[in-house]
C-alpha cells in the first residue's frame, strides 16, 4: 500500500525484536519469506496494521509485530525481513534466522510466491530443518491462476511434511486456513517431519557423528541435526548467536570440539573442503526444492509468463526504457499539479473564511489584540497555509506513486539506471531507496538497509536528500506555477510546470550520481560490489485500496505534523514579527542578519530563515515565507497564487530568487526526522554530520554559482 | 536437438539464448547468493534483456527474473544449449 504514516517519519525507525507476550497462552508466530511475496500484506490483513507494502524486494527492512485473535487465542505475529535463505549472508538473514532460532517463536509461517514457488521452497526447506512447527502459506494464488500455474497443495504438503495452505492475502483468501493450520501446529505440536533435505553420504555421516552429542547439549532447544550441519559449515555467526542466546559455546566444549574436528577430517579425506561442503549443501537444498515441486506444480501454458516479458520488453527496453521512465514521472507530476489546483483554491477559500469568523469571534469576546494576533494571525494562519498549499499536491502525488510501486515498476527503474550507479561505484538498489525518498527521506534512509555493502549504503544515505520528499514537492510546484508558467491554469501551462518540475528532479538525480561518484573517490573509496536485482512479476495495483488508504493515511499524517510543527512555528513567527527590539521587530533583525549571506546565494534573509525554521518539517517553508512577508508588509487577503506572487515580487523576488529558492529546496540539510534516522541507522555522529553537510554545501555552492553568474551576465 | 555445446561466460549470452550452468567462479558471499537464487551446476538460465547501457542484463532463473551486472555474470560459466529456445521456462 505504499508508504504509510506508520512507515515514514519517526515510524520508520526500528521496533527491535522484543516480544511482549501479554498472557502466557499467547503464541508467537514468525512470518518469514522471500522478499516481495506479500508477507507484509499477510501481516497487515491479520493484524490490521499498516506495514508498508509494495511490489519490490526489500521493503520490510525492520521487523514489525502485531496481534491477531483466532478462536479465543492471541497470536503475536512478527513480520521478519524478507530473505532468500537463512544461511546468514546478510544482516537481514541473520535477524530472520536468529528470531526463528532464539526469538521464542512457537511457529513459523513461511509465505511463498505461488508464481515462483520452487525458488521460495529454498527458504521453506531451510526453515523446516530448524523447526518442525512450520506452516507454508502459498500466497498470490490469484496471480498463479492467471498465469495458469496449477499447484497441488496436498501433494506439496506430503512432499514437505508440513501443512501447506493456499492464499491470496490481498483479498483475504486463505488467511482463515492459515490461522487454523498455525493454531494446530502451535497448540498440539507436531511430530518431527522426516528430514526435508538429504545430503550426500559423507555429509550425512559427518552430521550423524555429531548429532547425539549435540542432542544432549541442546536439550531440545534447537534441532541438533541442523546445528551439526552449521558447525561443520563453520558458520561463525551461528556460533556467536548460540553463545549469546543459549549460553552454549560448542567450540569451547571439548567433546563437541573433538567430534567436530574428527568429522571435518573425515570430510577432508573424502575430498570435501569447507567450500565444497557449502556448495554441496546449497545444491542439495536447490535439488530438494526442485524435487518437491516436480509433482506438485504444473505450468499449463509455457507462454503464460509472456505478458510480463512483453511489458518488460517495452519498460526496460534499450531505447524506450528511459524515455518511458521520464514520461511516466512527468505524467505523475502533471496529474499532481493539475489536480491540486482546484482543491487548493477551495481549501484556502474555506480556511480563510474560517479565519475571518474566528476574528469575529475574538472581537465579539473582546479578546485582547495580542491574543487574537498570536492565535489567529500566527498559529491558525500558518496552519491554514500548510493545509491549503501543501496538502493537495501531496495527497495526489502519493497515491499515484504508490500505484507505480504496487505495479512493480520501481525495480525496473533500478534496472534502467543501474549502469550509472555502477559508474559511480555505488549499488543499483540505491535507485529504490531514492524512490522511497520521494515519499519521505527518513523512510528512504531506513530503506538503505537493502544495500548490503556498508560503503555503498553510506553513499545512498548521504545522497538520499537530493531526492525531494513529498513535503518539498509542493514548495517546488508553487514556485514553478507562480514564476515560470503563470497561475492561469490550462493544460499547456500545467504541462510546462510538470516539465520544469521533471527538470528539477532530473537535476537531483544527476547530482546524486555525481556526489555518489565523488564520495566513492574520496571519503568512501571502493569498487562496486556484486549484487543481484530481482525484477518481480507485475501485479495489478489495488487502485481503490491505494487511493483510500494513502489519502486517508497521508492526510491524517500531514495534518498531525502540521499541528505539531507549523503551529508553534506560526506562533514563533508572529512573536518575532511583533516583538520590537530597538526600531525594528525581531523578525526584521533576523532577516537583516541573514540577508548578506542569503543574498550571495540568490535569496534573501527571510527565505533562508524559513529554511532554518523548516528544519522540523519542510512543508512549512513556504507558509513561513508568506507569514514573514505579510507581517512586515501590507496585510492583504492572500487566497490565490496570483496574490501570492504579488506579495513575493513586492518583497524583491525575481526569477533568480525563484530559481535559487528551488535549488536550495532541492539541496539543503535533511529535515530533523531524517537526521535522527541517519543517526540511528549509521550509529555515528560523524556520518550524520556528513549527511547534513554534503547536501547543504552542494546546495550553497550551486546557488552561489547560479546567482553570481546571473548577476555578472546582467540577467538579474 | 542441437548437440554442439560450448563453454561460455553467462555474460556473453545474447538476448533470447538459453544456457546451462557449468561452474560458478565467484567465491564467498556472492557465490552463496547466486546459490540462494537457485544457480547451481545444471541450472538453466535464459538471457532475457539487456538494459540501455548493455549492462546489467536480465536473466530468467528458475521462473524468476534476476538482473546481474557484467562483472558477476562473467564469473558464471555456462554450456550454451543453442537452439532450445522454446523449451525453457516449462520447469519452474
Amino acid at each position: 500500500m505504499g508508504l504509510t504514516a506508520h512507515s515514514t517519519g519517526m515510524g520508520a525507525l526500528d521496533q527491535g525484536l522484543q516480544i511482549a507476550r501479554r498472557a502466557p497462552g499467547d503464541r508467537v508466530i514468525a512470518l518469514a519469506g522471500n522478499p516481495n511475496v506479500g508477507k507484509s500484506t499477510v501481516f497487515n490483513e491479520l493484524t490490521g496494521l499498516n506495514q508498508h507494502t509494495g511490489n519490490w524486494p526489500g521493503k520490510t527492512v525492520a521487523t514489525a509485530q502485531g496481534t491477531h485473535t483466532y478462536r479465543g487465542s492471541d497470536y503475536i505475529l512478527v513480520d521478519l525481513p524478507g530473505t532468500y535463505s537463512l544461511l546468514a549472508h546478510s544482516a537481514e538473514e541473520e535477524v530472520a534466522r536468529d528470531f526463528i532460532c532464539f526469538g521464542g517463536a512457537d511457529g513459523v509461517a513461511v509465505v511463498c510466491d505461488a508464481t515462483c514457488l520452487e525458488r521460495n521452497l529454498n527458504l521453506v526447506l531451510q526453515t523446516i530443518e530448524i523447526t518442525p512447527n512450520v506452516v507454508v502459506c502459498v500466497n498470490l494464488m490469484d496471480e498463479a491462476r492467471k498465469k495458469q500455474i496449477d499447484i497441488d497443495l496436498e501433494q506439496l504438503s506430503r512432499n514437505l511434511g508440513v501443512p501447506v495452505v493456499g492464499a491470496a492475502a490481498r483479498s483475504g483468501e486463505g488467511l482463515r486456513e492459515l490461522m487454523e493450520a498455525l493454531s494446530s501446529v502451535t497448540h498440539e505440536g507436531r511430530p518431527t517431519p522426516p528430514d526435508p533435505i538429504r545430503y550426500t553420504a559423507p555429509i550425512e555421516a559427518a552430521i550423524a557423528s555429531l548429532q547425539p552429542l549435540l542432542e544432549e547439549k541442546l536439550a531440545g532447544r534447537l534441532s541438533p541435526r541442523w546445528v551439526a550441519l552449521k558447525l561443520l559449515d563453520q558458520d561463525d555467526s551461528l556460533t556467536a548467536s548460540l553463545r549469546t542466546h543459549l549460553g552454549f559455546d560448542p567450540l569451547a566444549d571439548p567433546a563437541v570440539a573433538a567430534a567436530l574436528e574428527g568429522a571435518r577430517a573425515r570430510l577432508a579425506a573424502e575430498g570435501i573442503t569447507p567450500e565444497g561442503l557449502r556448495d554441496r549443501v546449497a545444491a542439495a537444498i536447490v535439488l530438494a526444492a526442485e524435487g518437491a515441486c516436480a509433482d506438485s506444480v504444473t505450468l499449463r501454458r509455457a507462454e503464460s509468463r509472456d505478458r510480463d516479458r512483453k511489458i518488460d520488453a517495452v519498460l526496460t527496453n534499450k531505447w524506450t526504457g528511459i524515455p518511458i521512465m521520464l514520461a511516466l514521472l512527468a505524467a505523475v507530476f502533471w496529474i499532481t499539479i493539475t489536480g491540486a489546483n482546484y482543491p487548493s483554491q477551495w481549501l484556502s477559500n474555506a480556511l480563510f473564511w474560517v479565519q475571518d469568523r474566528l476574528t469575529d469571534l475574538f472581537v465579539y469576546l473582546h479578546a485582547p489584540d495580542w491574543l487574537h494576533g498570536a492565535l489567529v494571525l500566527g498559529v491558525y494562519r500558518v496552519l491554514a497555509w500548510v493545509v491549503s498549499v501543501m496538502l493537495p499536491p501531496m495527497a495526489i502525488f502519493f497515491p499515484l506513486f504508490t500505484l507505480l510501486e504496487d505495479f512493480g515498476y520501481l525495480p525496473r527503474v533500478a534496472f534502467n539506471l543501474d549502469h550509472q550507479f555502477k559508474k559511480a561505484c555505488a549499488c543499483g538498489k540505491q535507485a529504490l531507496t531514492m524512490c522511497m525518498g520521494f515519499g519521505c527521506n527518513a523512510a528512504g534512509i531506513v530503506g538503505c538497509r537493502i544495500i548490503d555493502s556498508p560503503r555503498e549504503r553510506l553513499i545512498a544515505i548521504i545522497t538520499n536528500n537530493f531526492v525531494p520528499c513529498n513535503g518539498r514537492f509542493p514548495t517546488l510546484i508553487s514556485i514553478i506555477t507562480m514564476f515560470f508558467v503563470g497561475a492561469a491554469g490550462g493544460a499547456l501551462s500545467t504541462g510546462l510546470s510538470a516539465a520544469i518540475l521533471l527538470g528539477v528532479i532530473v537535476l537531483g538525480v544527476v547530482m546524486t550520481f555525481w556526489i555518489s561518484r565523488l564520495l566513492s573517490h574520496t571519503i568512501l573509496k571502493g569498487v562496486p560490489s556484486s549484487f543481484t536485482l530481482e525484477l518481480p512479476p507485475y501485479r495489478r495495483p489495488q487502485i481503490g485500496k491505494v487511493l483510500v488508504r494513502s489519502v486517508f493515511d497521508r492526510t491524517l499524517f500531514v495534518l498531525g505534523r502540521a499541528v505539531a510543527v507549523a503551529a508553534p512555528a506560526g506562533l514563533l513567527i508572529w512573536l518575532m514579527a511583533n516583538i520590537q527590539v530597538g526600531d525594528a521587530s525581531v523578525l526584521l533583525h533576523c532577516a537583516h542578519f541573514l540577508d548578506p549571506f542569503a543574498h550571495l546565494l540568490g535569496m534573501d534573509g527571510v527565505i533562508l530563515m524559513a529554511f532554518i525554521l523548516g528544519f522540523p518539517a519542510n512543508e512549512i517553508v513556504v507558509p513561513i515565507i508568506i507569514m514573514a512577508y505579510m507581517a512586515t508588509g501590507s496585510l492583504t487577503d492572500m487566497t490565490n497564487l496570483f496574490a501570492l506572487k504579488e506579495l513575493l515580487v513586492q518583497n524583491g523576488w525575481t526569477w533568480l530568487t525563484a530559481v535559487c529558492t528551488m535549488l536550495f529546496c532541492l539541496m539543503h540539510w535533511p529535515c530533523s526526522t531524517t537526521c535522527l534516522t541517519i543517526g540511528k541507522e549509521t550509529k555515528s555522529l560523524k556520518w550524520t554530520a556528513i549527511s547534513f553537510a554534503v547536501p547543504t554545501l552542494v546546495g550553497m555552492l550551486v546557488c552561489f554559482t547560479v546567482a553570481t553568474a546571473a548577476r555578472l551576465l546582467g540577467l538579474a | 536437438m542441437n548437440s554442439t555445446q560450448d563453454i561460455a561466460r553467462l555474460g556473453a549470452l545474447k538476448e533470447g539464448q538459453t544456457a546451462r550452468v557449468k561452474d560458478i567462479l565467484q567465491e564467498g558471499t556472492m557465490r552463496r547468493r547466486l546459490q540462494d537464487i537457485g544457480i547451481i551446476e545444471g541450472t538453466r538460465i535464459k538471457c532475457l534483456q539487456k538494459s540501455f547501457w548493455g549492462d546489467p542484463v536480465a536473466y530468467l532463473i528458475r521462473g524468476a527474473v534476476i538482473a546481474l551486472r557484467e562483472e558477476d555474470s562473467d564469473q558464471i560459466l555456462v554450456e550454451t544449449v543453442g537452439l532450445h529456445r522454446s523449451a525453457e521456462g516449462l520447469k519452474s
